[in-house]
């Protein structure tokens, strides 16, 4: 039987890379995909963690997160689009009324 | 673990892309590659429902709602580059870097033991099993996950609603405003013409040619005007009208005038690309008198 670690290390690499995303990218949209990646990383690790104890706890685990993202998505990207209607931009650095 | 090795180079190239890319058009389909593969390592782990809902739930709706608001937020609102407080990319990717050495160096430590795999557990069904477990130990979870779904789906009506300020215009209010317009201003009361009139291309992206051979800019759609994609009608007429073997006597009444130019009748009264103004009515009768001078 194979081993689950490099299930794992991909999820972390994944994960990774949506964090630098989320940090470094302007686009509101794109960052909310960079969270999105993220999630789906977590999936991953819950799912290969499933398999490496036979037990189907994790991948209820990843569907309740999959149902979690979804109710995200949908409230986020409302968001962004009212934040657009006002500010006619997208960017997060343009959100900054409370700043002043 | 052949999948393995194949999807996990393809879904880090993709994840990589999704931090350099410019457009967040290119982003949105980059993700779509990588929520794609995971679902085939899904199917590799033994976990065919997660596999479904994967790619119905997230490759399906999410991304597709992605998609959706990029269009609706314009797709070429592109990144800038400009960083607002200084060095944040920088310190951004430091960090990323040492979370990313930090969880492999820490994964390479340790070592999880034989896998037990999902042989037994699967033994019924994944989707039976899933359901056993779901619907006895977790049935509060998913009884508490139908009001968040409520709860977002209300969330994102309010929050994207919006009151409308002004009475909603008539069709009897909009042609009064036409007349209107034309009054004032001499603003052309009919149609604007369509785009493409001219022999060589019938696209919407080519405009129609007016009676003295210019474009005119009221055919072609503004998006595509402001996108910089129209295309300019060709120069020289008569090299066109060669090139295609058109005979000035042929069914379409264009024809040379004494100057170079060619001129090219409208379609029709509704579909006339003439000046604006109340001239604009009779474009067709007088540059066939020119042209038979």
């Amino acid at each position: 039987m194979d081993s689950v670690t490099p299930f794992i290390v991909l999820s972390s690499i994944l994960f990774t890379i949506g964090a630098v995303g989320v940090l470094t990218r302007r686009n509101a949209i794109v960052v909310f995909m960079c969270v999105e990646l993220m999630l789906n990383a977590s999936n991953l690790a819950l799912v290969a963690f499933a398999k490496q104890h036979g037990d189907l706890d994790g991948q209820i685990a990843a569907f309740f997160v999959m149902v979690v993202a979804a109710a995200e998505v949908v409230v986020g990207l409302a968001i962004i689009m009212s934040i657009f209607r006002t500010r006619r931009s997208a960017s997060v650095d343009d959100a900054s009324l409370l700043k002043y | 673990m052949i999948a393995f090795w194949v999807l996990a180079p393809i879904m880090v190239v993709a994840a990589l892309g999704l931090l350099f890319v410019r457009k967040a058009v290119h982003a949105a389909l980059l993700l779509a590659v990588v929520m794609l593969s995971l679902a085939v390592l899904y199917l590799a782990l033994e976990a065919p429902f997660l596999f479904a809902v994967q790619i119905i739930v997230y490759t399906g709706a999410i991304l597709m709602l992605f998609l959706f608001v990029l269009m609706l937020v314009g797709v070429d609102a592109s990144d800038s580059v400009v960083e607002t407080i200084r060095g944040q990319r920088l310190f951004g990717v430091i960090g990323g870097l040492v979370l990313g050495a930090t969880l492999v160096v820490g994964l390479s430590q340790i070592t999880l033991g034989t896998v037990t795999g999902l042989e037994d557990a699967n033994e019924a069904g994944n989707v039976e099993a899933l359901a056993n477990i779901l619907f006895s130990k977790y049935v509060f979870a998913f009884e508490v996950t139908s009001a968040l779904l409520i709860t977002a789906a209300m969330g994102a009506m309010v929050l994207a609603h919006r009151e409308r300020l002004t009475p909603r215009p008539t069709q009897a209010s909009l042609a009064a405003q036409r007349v209107r317009d034309y009054a004032e201003s001499g603003l052309h009361l009919g149609p604007l013409p369509p785009p493409g009139v001219f022999a060589r291309h019938n696209a919407v992206d080519t405009p129609a040619l007016l009676p003295d051979g210019t474009a005119s800019e009221a055919s072609v759609s503004r998006v595509l005007a402001a996108r910089g994609t129209v295309r300019s009608a060709p120069r020289d007429v008569e090299a066109v009208q060669r090139s295609i073997d058109f005979a000035p006597d042929g069914a379409p009444t264009a024809r040379n005038s004494p100057d170079g130019r060619s001129t090219v009748s409208s379609r029709g009264p509704g579909s006339s690309p003439g000046p604006a103004g109340p001239t604009s009515g009779s474009t067709a009768d007088p540059t066939s008198d020119e042209g038979g001078n």
